[in-house]
């Protein structure tokens, strides 16, 4: 599924040195299990995301494995300590080879 | 030998338990069998390893859970009752300071969600959460 994915994120605009803010993303992606079966009695094959990695400024943030018991449009809530003025870089690997990515900046004084 | 009522109904009954333990066998080795894999068949203690998970789910196909887990590198998260245990494992970096996360997950039915948590010392830990799930969330 290529098409129709869109990546969400909030982060805050602004923070203090070192300061721990919570961070949200989601994707609209429909997680196909590989369990379900179709009209006629066939698998419909597996199709989900299968690892989201969120970096600051290079350094990894959280990096997640996802398997297909996580639901469809998979979200995340996680906490990062931003030392610095920076960007955000989020990226979702789909199992069809796609990846997603989207960037937020943050300033901190 | 000519079977009697009494020995037909013990014969039935014993034969009832016997599947049912094989089941409950099955479904407990595969979950077992992803916790060996991720520890490497070390024993997972308890700590400060937190899992919150609601007690009762109405709808199997998105359960909020979160882990909450101070000083761990990383965390999976496994559910003993859905056809494939695994459900996803956190790798925190070093900008994560407090070790949390939280998503949403599927249930095919009532079972136990299972946390199990690599620290930075090399231990492991483990917490449980029980969800009964009203409506299964895996689509058979």
């Amino acid at each position: 599924m290529a098409s129709g994915v869109k990546p969400r994120v909030k982060v805050p605009k602004k923070a203090s040195a070192d300061d721990v803010i919570t961070i949200k993303t989601l994707i609209s992606h429909k997680m196909e299990s590989g369990q379900r079966k179709d009209g006629d009695g066939n698998v419909i094959p597996r199709s989900i995301i299968n690892r989201f990695v969120a970096d600051f400024n290079g350094e990894n943030v959280i990096d997640v494995t996802l398997e297909p018991a996580i639901s469809t449009n998979p979200y995340f809530q996680f906490d990062a300590t931003v030392p610095e003025t920076g960007e955000f870089h989020f990226t979702w690997y789909d199992d069809d080879g796609d990846v997603y990515e989207t960037k937020k900046k943050i300033t901190v004084s | 030998m000519e079977l009697s009522r009494r020995k037909l109904l013990a014969l039935g009954a014993s034969s009832i338990a016997l599947m049912g333990l094989g089941t409950s066998v099955a479904f407990a080795s595969k979950a077992d069998e992803a916790i060996a894999k991720f520890t490497g068949g070390a024993a997972a203690g308890e700590g400060t390893l937190e899992l919150t998970a609601p007690e009762i789910a109405e709808n199997g196909n998105t359960v909020p859970i979160e882990v909450n887990a101070p000083g761990a590198v990383s965390v999976t998260v496994l559910a003993d009752g859905n056809p494939v245990p695994n459900v996803a494992t956190f790798n925190f970096g070093k900008l994560n300071a407090s070790r949390s996360a939280s998503t949403r997950i599927r249930l095919s039915k009532t079972q136990n969600v299972i946390a199990v948590a690599k620290m930075e010392d090399g231990s492991f830990q483990m917490a449980k959460a029980n969800v009964k799930v009203t409506i299964g969330g895996c689509g058979g």
